[in-house]
């Protein structure tokens, strides 16, 4: 790679050619303002507070995109840039609507930092005389899109495009007007969106945010009437810690399970527990295809798992024909909220009706998988409450909990008791590579020690293939993550019929880790880090220091059964644990 | 195949037909027939004179249509040329005009004197012009390319295919100094020569016929008046940087030019001057028009591309500028309409030639389309270097009705206003850059005394403003900030703040937008505070509005002395603001008057003022 | 007014989008197609476009709204538009909006309640040595004043009563 030399403020640096300004300064430690860049994913050059001075040019120029050359030289901090970025703030903010004291992003937000650090005078905004712009929302169970916060930078549309595959979010009118949402702000549940949330993870302010429901659960935890039932999803504990300071990839299990305490939930359980049943079910169903397809019904293979609701919501509405293909599983979600309900409810001797469930999860889809109208039995439903990952950090801290000070405890439901495999369900490969470890030793009748499947780990590619042989049979199976490799997968699959046996989809890429529902990383943090990778370290720590690596093994979903569901599935686990979907249209709301 | 010998053979065979001198007692009878021909209703003229000449068996008359004739405010236009070669120019032509015209003139052989343009016109408004990209408009038959070929059209083409490498042909464009009739004025040259050094792979090149530009209308007069020219300049662009493919980006509101293009690349296949292997050589060269759908930003030429490509009109950075990653990612032309109508001619006079005109910089001769406060509304080409003065007063002949000439504004949106203290200036790319102006496309717009210039800025900037893409901060937000001040001024509650800030955002927007839509929008605003801040600050300090535009700065006041008390302004007032009797004088409640001026136009005697 | 998908201009629309798409860059001549057919272009015919083109229909809402030739809603009988271009402008274009506007208690954009008018305000349609100019359907007036422009609207009011 060729190199070039250039000066900025005043010093000299040489750096590959295909570098951008913006990439040589922060080589020199010179850190220049951003809004719009998110890198390979927004490269619109768009909100023009990345200027700079470059000598010889009329006008300044964006550093976010436009290349180095040699004998350049630039200047990013001059009065010229300072005022210009002034008032290039000044006026986002003057069609802004500040209440950040109830904004999610209150203490990330990429937009008030600027606004601090430049120290921005908003009597524009105050004028009375301007007008303010027109406001849209777009509020459904998972998402809420309000256009007050929004700065037009586009991260969301490219994210949606690039991560979701989607392009559920565009823009809308031109000029003054524009404004992001889907189709004329067509209710966004029936826009083609899948609930991922990468939208959210790309914006840079408050404009994108989960629907809010925090204020709904303190209710519920001052109203003594309920008992109340927490679960919490695999990738949380990974993750929750950044909100507190702590360095990514930190697993702070124990203080999690004792800020829920804090908080006052009656009972605390976790979701990698029925993420063990899932695979006993999940698993049951595989061995039972997979000897169908042997009979000779090639339509048996291959499986699709179930268990993202962000995948469900897309095979629903773009690939209703591979509907046929898709596991009848619940996700571990639901079937930890039908467990609560219908098993657990008995043992702690509390009619179901009065048992409310809340789950924490890393992902908005599951907001509104709650919410899906089949998620009950006898009139109760499976889950109550979902909140995201970011919203259990701000009611730790709206209730003024010192989270750091937290000690580590367990907690003693057996309803939180796991194995390796249902902890690994929260990264890419990590269904599949559960559902291999139980499905292997119940065909081969053997139990594995070695139990890690290599080839089907990592964030590097979005869709990775194995040849895995199980009792004599060479299995091709498939991990694919995020959704935007969904069509290729499905293609794949299209294409080579027989191929392949068992595919595992999650709609977010890294998996749950990186879910829609976890902290958001200011863009130079996603540019600098791969959190996927290093949220999954937590992951894979926890399993490889589990005594039980196997969901067979755990010895309370075996009782689970003994007492209660008899086999899996069996006619109880049906009607409790499975489910079906069925094709869904988007814009037919009209 | 087509070769040197069928355009020869076409040339003579057309000369025949279309030249008078062939026929004894022959004419040429030419009509106006572009967009403003019709609008003033040269389709019933065309139709009446065709009947006329038929049944009157007059077989020695070639009747043809023909494009822009230059005069736009004179239409309907109707040319005689007689076989001496004489022209006869009849403007504002009736139905009952065509009679006197038939009779006298193409039976008898004598012109109707009193329906010549001598009657409309004091000046003769050719003496200064130079036609060159112009040159066949309102001569040929724009719907016939035989009469292309007859003046010497596709000779160019053939020479340049058969006789000179790409190189030889960007160095002819390079050193003729053409540049860029879009606005930027870039060297065309140039540009090639950036885009041929990109080797090998699909390449693109593309005309901007989007001319968004609103009062000018040089690209819509070639279009429409000689449609090959362009298309001849693309195929020799495209053998020149390597294109095999060519768009005409065209806008929608121009269907009389789309209608004339597509006959015209449809003959062109026909004659085999477009597709495989031109002039029996290697080149292949198609053609296809794609049409804009209304966004003035898609003149910008990142912008264009992305409409082509099925995007948002949003202009993308640059560099990479689009000669080297353009249409489909591939290295991509850009010229303009006008750029091309130019190329021809280079190719066959020579380089030396066109530069022999213009001025240092700025060479050849440039389109004006002139509207605006001006006797001789319409289209006119001068070399590079002729003077605004020049221009308004002896091609435009002056500002109507003995009113006072306040401005002129050159560039469009994008441009400035020059003063009368800048009429002698010599029009070129770099004089009217260096007055905060700009040459834009073409379009002068003439301005008096009646006009404001804080309405003026306001109205040009509200264009913008409703143009403007929304993609980038200054320009989105910017602009709009800036009409809103804008509207606070012009409405009495405008601060010296107010117009410091404006300033100040203007600046900013020039400094930091994206493209050049933003980066020009406040060019109006600019221009008008450095040169006519006096009526800015009359509008904030003295809440008046010295041209009585600004509508809550004027009221509306009956002079006594005139009035005749005729109560018609009573009658038509519609919120009664007006009292009086019969035949004394009234007088006006400015309080309730909502200025709706009904009472001013109904006045007999124009007692009704505004101050 | 409700807007109705006819079968045949769907099948049309269809037809038209197959021929598109043999060349890059299918989406804006498909547009003016379905602009041509439908008259406007309603998430309904998004619908079909991002079928057959494969892109979603936020995005194509969003090329249809980029552009003012294109319309989400359905247009009135008769489209009254007003050149307000700068030549026109200048010559007192603004009156003769206002003018049309108040004659119809519309404003520029808007279709009157019983279908029969829309009024625009366009740029520059090239007949700016006519300037003030105003278009009602293909039909162009040029060197208007307000009192052409109530009789034209007069016109049509008269034979459509
Ligand atoms: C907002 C904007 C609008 C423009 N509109 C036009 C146009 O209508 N026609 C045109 O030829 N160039 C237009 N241009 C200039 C083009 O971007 C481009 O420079 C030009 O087509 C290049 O051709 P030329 O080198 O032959 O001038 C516009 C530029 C901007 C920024
Ligand atoms: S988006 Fe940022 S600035 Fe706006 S309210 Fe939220 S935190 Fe405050
Ligand atoms: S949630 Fe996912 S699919 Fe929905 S708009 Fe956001 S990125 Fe697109
Ligand atoms: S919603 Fe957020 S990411 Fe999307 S454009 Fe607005 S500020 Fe940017
Ligand atoms: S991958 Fe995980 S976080 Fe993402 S949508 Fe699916 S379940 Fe939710
Ligand atoms: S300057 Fe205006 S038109 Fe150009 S990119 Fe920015 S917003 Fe769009
Ligand atoms: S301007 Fe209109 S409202 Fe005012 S007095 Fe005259 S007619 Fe009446
Ligand atoms: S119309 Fe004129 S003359 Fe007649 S009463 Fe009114 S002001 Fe006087
Ligand atoms: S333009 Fe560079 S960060 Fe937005
Ligand atoms: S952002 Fe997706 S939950 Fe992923
Ligand atoms: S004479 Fe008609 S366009 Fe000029
Ligand atoms: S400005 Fe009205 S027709 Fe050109």
């Amino acid at each position: 790679m060729n190199t070039v030399t250039l000066t900025i403020d005043g010093q000299k640096i040489t750096v590959p050619e295909n570098y951008t300004i913006l990439q040589a300064a922060k080589e020199l430690g010179i850190n220049i303002p951003r809004l719009c860049y998110l890198k390979d994913i927004n490269e619109t050059s768009a909100c023009r507070i990345c200027v700079v001075e470059i000598e010889g040019m009329r006008t300044l120029k964006n550093s976010c995109t436009v290349k180095v050359q040699n004998n350049m030289v630039v200047k990013t901090n001059t009065p010229r840039v300072r005022k210009s970025i002034q008032k290039n703030l000044m006026l986002l903010a003057s069609n802004h609507k500040f209440d950040c004291w109830k904004c999610p992003r209150e203490r990330n937000c990429e937009f008030l930092y600027l606004l601090r650090k430049y120290n921005i005078d908003n009597s524009m905004g105050e004028d009375a005389y301007f007008a303010k712009k027109h406001f849209i929302t777009n509020i459904t169970d998972a998402i809420v899109l309000d256009s007050s916060k929004c700065i037009l930078c586009g991260r969301c549309v490219s994210a949606c495009q690039k991560y979701a595959g989607t392009g559920a979010l565009d823009f809308n009118e031109r000029g003054y007007h524009t404004y992001i949402s889907s189709a004329q702000n067509h209710d966004l549940d029936d826009s083609g969106c899948i609930y991922c949330g990468k939208c959210i993870q790309a914006c840079p302010t408050g404009a994108l945010r989960e629907r809010d429901q925090i204020d709904e659960v303190l209710e519920l935890l001052s109203n003594k009437e309920y008992y109340t039932v927490v679960q919490i999803a695999p990738g949380v504990r990974a993750a929750l810690g950044e909100e507190f300071g702590y360095p990514i990839g930190t697993n702070v299990e124990g203080k999690l399970y004792n800020a829920l305490s804090k908080l006052g939930f009656d009972d605390i359980t976790d979701t990698n527990f029925s993420a063990d049943v899932t695979i006993m079910e999940e698993g049951t169903e595989f061995i039972h295809r997979f000897q169908d397809f042997k009979n000779g019904d090639k339509k048996a293979l291959p499986l699709f798992t179930s268990c993202s609701p962000g995948w469900i919501r897309y095979i629903e509405q773009y690939y209703p024909e591979f509907l046929s293909n898709l596991s009848s599983c619940k996700s571990p979600q639901q079937m930890h909220g039908a467990l609560v309900k219908h098993y657990y409810a008995q043992k702690i001797n509390t009619p179901k009706e009065k048992i409310k469930v809340v789950s924490i999860m890393p992902c908005i889809a599951k907001k509104y998988e709650a919410k899906r109208p089949e998620m009950e039995a006898d009139g109760v439903r499976d889950v109550d409450y979902v909140l995201t990952t970011r919203e259990l950090a701000r009611m730790i801290r709206r209730q003024d909990i010192d989270f750091r000070a937290l000690e580590d405890i367990t907690p003693s439901s057996p309803m939180a008791k796991y194995t390796g495999a249902g902890a690994i369900f929260g990264v890419t490969g990590g269904v599949m590579e559960a559902a291999l470890r139980t499905v292997r030793d119940i065909l081969e009748q053997k139990d594995y020690t070695d139990v890690d499947f290599a080839a089907i780990r990592g964030a590097g590619d979005g869709i990775k293939e194995a040849q895995i042989e199980i009792a004599g049979t060479k299995l091709t199976v498939a991990v694919v993550h995020g959704a935007v490799n969904f069509k290729e997968m499905l293609e794949r699959v299209k294409q080579n019929p027989g191929k392949y046996a068992f595919v595992e989809f999650m709609a977010c890429t890294g998996g749950c880790v990186n879910g829609g529902g976890q902290p958001i990383l200011c863009a130079e943090d996603q540019e600098n880090i791969d959190i996927r990778t290093e949220r999954a370290k937590a992951i894979y720590n926890i399993d490889a220091q589990k005594q039980l690596r196997k969901s067979h093994q755990n010895p309370v979903v075996i009782e689970l059964y003994q007492e209660f569901l008899e086999k899996p599935g069996s006619e109880k686990a049906h009607k409790l644990l499975h489910t079906h979907y069925a094709k869904k249209e988007s814009y037919s709301k009209l | 195949m087509v070769t040197f010998d069928y355009l020869n053979a076409t040339k003579i065979k057309t000369e025949a037909k279309i030249n008078p001198q062939n026929h004894k007692n022959g004419f040429r009878v030419v009509v106006g027939m572009a967009t403003c021909g019709l609008t003033a209703g040269a389709d019933k003229v065309f139709q009446t004179l065709k009947q006329l000449i038929e049944s009157n068996n007059l077989d020695n008359i070639d009747l043809a249509p023909v494009g822009c004739v230059g005069e736009c405010a004179l239409e309907p236009l109707v040319e005689v040329i007689d076989h001496q070669g004489q022209k006869t120019t009849y403007c504002k032509v009736s139905l009952q005009d065509i009679e006197k015209i038939v009779n006298q003139h193409l039976i008898s052989g004598a012109p109707v004197k009193e329906l010549t343009i001598d009657n409309y016109k004091n000046i003769d408004s050719s003496s200064l012009q130079v036609r060159i990209a112009l040159r066949n408009c309102g001569v040929i038959n724009p719907e016939d390319i035989n009469e292309y070929i007859c003046y010497d059209g596709y000779k160019a083409l053939g020479k340049v295919l058969t006789e000179m490498t790409p190189e030889e042909v960007i160095h002819v464009i390079q050193e003729s100094g053409l540049r860029g009739r879009g606005g930027g004025g870039f060297s065309t040259g140039l540009k090639w020569s950036l885009c041929a050094k990109n080797k090998g792979g699909q390449k693109y090149i593309i005309c901007n016929a989007d001319e968004g530009d609103p009062g000018a209308f040089m690209d819509r007069a070639v279009l429409e008046g000689d449609p090959h020219s362009v298309i001849e300049a693309m195929a020799i662009g495209g053998y020149a940087i390597g294109a095999s493919q060519g768009y005409i980006y065209i806008r929608a509101e121009y269907p009389l030019a789309v209608q004339r293009l597509n006959k015209a690349i449809e003959q062109a296949y026909e004659a085999e001057l477009l597709g495989k292997n031109i002039f029996g050589t290697d080149f292949c060269f198609d053609l296809e028009l794609r049409l804009g759908a209304g966004a003035f930003v898609c003149g910008e030429e990142t912008a264009l591309i992305a409409s082509i490509e099925g995007e948002r009109g949003m202009p993308r950075n640059k560099p990479p500028f689009p000669a080297d990653k353009g249409l489909f990612a591939r290295p991509s032309i850009i010229n303009n309409v006008e750029t091309y109508a130019n190329i021809s001619p280079i190719v066959l006079k020579g380089a030396k030639w066109f530069a022999s005109m213009g001025t240092q910089k700025s060479k050849g001769t440039k389109v004006f389309a002139l509207g605006g406060k001006i006797n001789n509304t319409g289209l006119l080409e001068v070399p590079m270097g002729t003077t605004l003065r020049q221009v308004i007063y002896d091609v435009g002949g002056g500002i109507p009705n003995n009113k006072k000439f306040k401005a002129v504004q050159t560039g469009g949106p994008s441009g400035g206003c020059l003063t009368a203290e800048h009429l002698d200036t010599p029009i070129d790319y770099d004089n009217l850059v260096k007055l905060n102006s700009m040459m834009g496309s073409g379009g002068m717009i003439v301005m008096d005394e009646e006009n404001c210039m804080v309405d003026v800025a306001h109205f040009y900037l509200q264009f913008t403003v409703e143009e403007s893409c929304g993609k980038c901060t200054p320009c989105r937000e910017g602009t709009h900030k800036m009409l809103e001040i804008l509207e606070k001024i012009k409405s009495g509650n405008g601060t010296m703040q107010d117009i410091t800030e404006l300033e100040e955002l203007a600046y900013y927007i020039q400094d930091s937008a994206l493209c050049a839509l933003g980066q020009s929008a406040p060019n109006p605003v600019i221009s008008t505070l450095l040169n006519f801040k006096d009526e800015y600050i009359a509008h904030v300090t003295d809440k008046k509005c010295p041209a009585k535009v600004c509508k809550a700065l004027v009221n509306y006041a009956v002079v006594a002395d005139k009035c005749i008390g005729c109560t018609k302004c009573k009658r038509n007032c519609p919120v009664q603001a007006i009292s009086g009797e019969v035949k004394k004088p009234h007088k006006i409640d400015t309080n309730r008057c909502i200025k709706c001026d009904m009472c001013r136009q109904a006045c007999p005697v124009n007692a009704i003022i505004l101050e | 007014m409700k807007f109705v998908l006819e079968e045949s201009k769907v099948q049309l629309l269809k037809e038209r989008i197959q021929k598109h798409k043999q060349k890059p860059g299918p989406l804006m001549p498909t547009l003016h197609d379905a602009q041509n057919i439908f008259g406007c272009i309603p998430i309904e015919v998004q619908k079909i476009i991002s079928e057959e083109l494969d892109e979603s229909v936020a995005k194509i809402n969003g090329v249809v709204t980029f552009y003012s030739n294109f319309s989400t809603e359905p247009k009135g009988k008769h489209i009254v538009s007003v050149c307000m271009g700068t030549a026109c402008y200048v010559k007192g274009a603004k009156a003769i909006l206002d003018t049309i506007s108040d004659m119809l208690n519309i404003e520029p954009g808007q279709t009157t309640k019983d279908g029969l008018f829309t009024l625009e305000n366009t740029r520059c349609i090239g007949a700016c040595g006519l300037a003030p100019v105003f278009q009602i359907g293909d039909k162009v007036y040029g060197n208007a004043t307000k009192d052409t422009a109530k009789q034209a609207i007069e016109e049509i009011l008269k034979s459509e009563a």
